[in-house]
C-alpha cells in the first residue's frame, strides 16, 4: 500500500463509498433493463432454418454473428504472438511427474480428445460447438505439457504454425470466398452453410486448442526454424 | 423473472468486488485477478439476462458473445501473466513502483 495508517483508512473508506454508488448505479441499470428490449431470439429463431445449424448458440457465433467469432479468434493468435515476442518465461523449471500422474494423464489424454470430438459434432443441435471442443483439446494439451511431454522437434516449426492459424485462414477463406459470386461477406449460401460451418468449426477447434496449450507453455516450442 | 435479476446483481457485485480489488492491491497477480473476477461478473450478467424473458427460449446472442468472451479472457490472462513475469525477472519486484 502507498498510502499506510490513517490515509490509508480513509482512503479505503472513501473507496468503498465511490464504489457503492458504482454498484448501486450498475444495480439500477440491469434492474432498468428489463422494460426495453429488442427481441432478437425471436430473430433468430425465425432465420434458423438457413443458418445450417439447429443449435441457436453456433448459428449465432458462426453464421449471425460472425464477425465476432473471426476478430476472436484473431485475439487468440495476437495473445499468442504477444506471448511468443516477449521470450519465454526466465525461470522455468520442468519436475517430472509421479506414477500416478503419469498414469492418469495417460488415460486422459484420449478421453479428453474424444470429448472435444463428441463436444465438436454435437453443437450443431445441442450445447457444444468449437469453443468448448477446443478448450477441451487444450486442457488435453495443458496436461500433457505438464507431465513433461514436448512437441517433436520436426512438428514445432511449420506444421505447428500451420494449425494455430488453421482457425483464422479458413474462417477468413469461408466468408471471403463467396465475394467472389456476389454475395456479402459471410454471407453463405444456405445450402451449404451446413457444411462450411462444420469445416471452420473443425478448423477453429485445432487452432483454439493448440493456441491454448502454447499459451500456457509461455514461450516458443523449442526447435521452430527462426530460432 | 426474479432469480434472473438475483444473478444479474451478483454479477453486478462481482464486478464492483473485482474493481475494488484492482484498485486497493498492488500486487501484479492479484490485479489480474481482480480483472477475471471482474470478467466473470460481466460474464453473469450477460447469461442472466439472456433469460429475462420468461415465455421464450434464452436469447442465444448473449451467449455466443459469452463463449468468445471465455476464451478471450483466458488468452488475455496468459498474455498479462508473462507480462507480470517480465516486470518480476527485470525489477526483481512484483508491483509496478510509483514514480514519486
Amino acid at each position: 500500500m502507498k498510502a499506510n495508517g490513517h490515509t490509508g483508512k480513509t482512503f479505503r473508506l472513501l473507496l468503498v463509498l465511490l464504489l457503492s454508488v458504482v454498484a448501486v448505479g450498475l444495480g439500477y441499470a440491469v434492474l432498468d433493463l428489463h422494460s426495453s428490449t429488442i427481441n432478437l431470439s425471436k430473430l433468430v429463431e425465425t432465420n434458423l432454418a438457413v443458418s445450417g445449424a439447429s443449435n441457436p448458440v453456433t448459428a449465432v457465433l458462426l453464421n449471425f454473428r460472425g464477425y465476432d467469432t473471426l476478430l476472436e479468434m484473431g485475439v487468440l493468435l495476437v495473445a499468442l504472438l504477444g506471448v511468443w515476442s516477449l521470450g519465454g518465461i526466465p525461470d522455468y523449471r520442468e519436475s517430472t511427474p509421479g506414477p500416478v500422474f503419469d498414469t492418469l494423464s495417460r488415460l486422459l489424454v484420449p478421453m479428453l480428445i474424444l470429448v472435444a470430438g463428441y463436444l465438436l459434432w454435437v453443437g450443431a443441435h445441442a450445447p457444444g460447438g468449437a469453443f468448448q471442443a477446443g478448450s477441451v483439446l487444450g486442457a488435453a494439451g495443458v496436461l500433457l505439457l505438464l507431465s513433461g511431454w514436448r512437441l517433436e522437434k520436426r512438428f514445432a516449426g511449420l506444421p505447428l504454425r500451420v494449425v494455430l492459424t488453421l482457425g483464422l485462414f479458413v474462417f477468413v477463406i469461408a466468408g471471403g470466398g463467396f465475394l467472389l459470386v456476389g454475395n456479402m461477406f459471410m454471407e453463405y449460401p444456405p445450402a451449404l452453410a451446413g457444411q462450411l460451418i462444420l469445416l471452420i468449426e473443425v478448423a477453429a477447434t485445432m487452432s483454439i486448442g493448440a493456441t491454448l496449450a502454447i499459451l500456457f507453455l509461455g514461450s516458443r516450442p523449442e526447435g521452430g526454424p527462426d530460432k | 423473472m426474479s432469480y434472473v435479476f438475483l444473478y444479474a446483481l451478483l454479477g453486478v457485485g462481482l464486478l464492483v468486488l473485482g474493481l475494488y480489488a484492482l484498485i486497493v492491491h498492488t500486487h501484479l497477480l492479484r490485479k489480474i485477478l481482480a480483472i477475471n473476477v471482474m470478467g466473470t461478473g460481466v460474464f453473469l450478467v450477460l447469461v442472466a439476462l439472456a433469460a429475462r424473458n420468461q415465455d421464450a427460449p434464452p436469447d442465444p446472442v448473449p451467449h455466443a458473445m459469452v463463449i468468445t468472451g471465455i476464451v478471450v479472457a483466458v488468452s488475455a490472462t496468459a498474455l498479462a501473466l508473462i507480462l507480470m513475469l517480465k516486470v518480476r525477472a527485470a525489477t526483481g519486484n512484483n508491483e509496478l513502483s510509483d514514480r514519486d
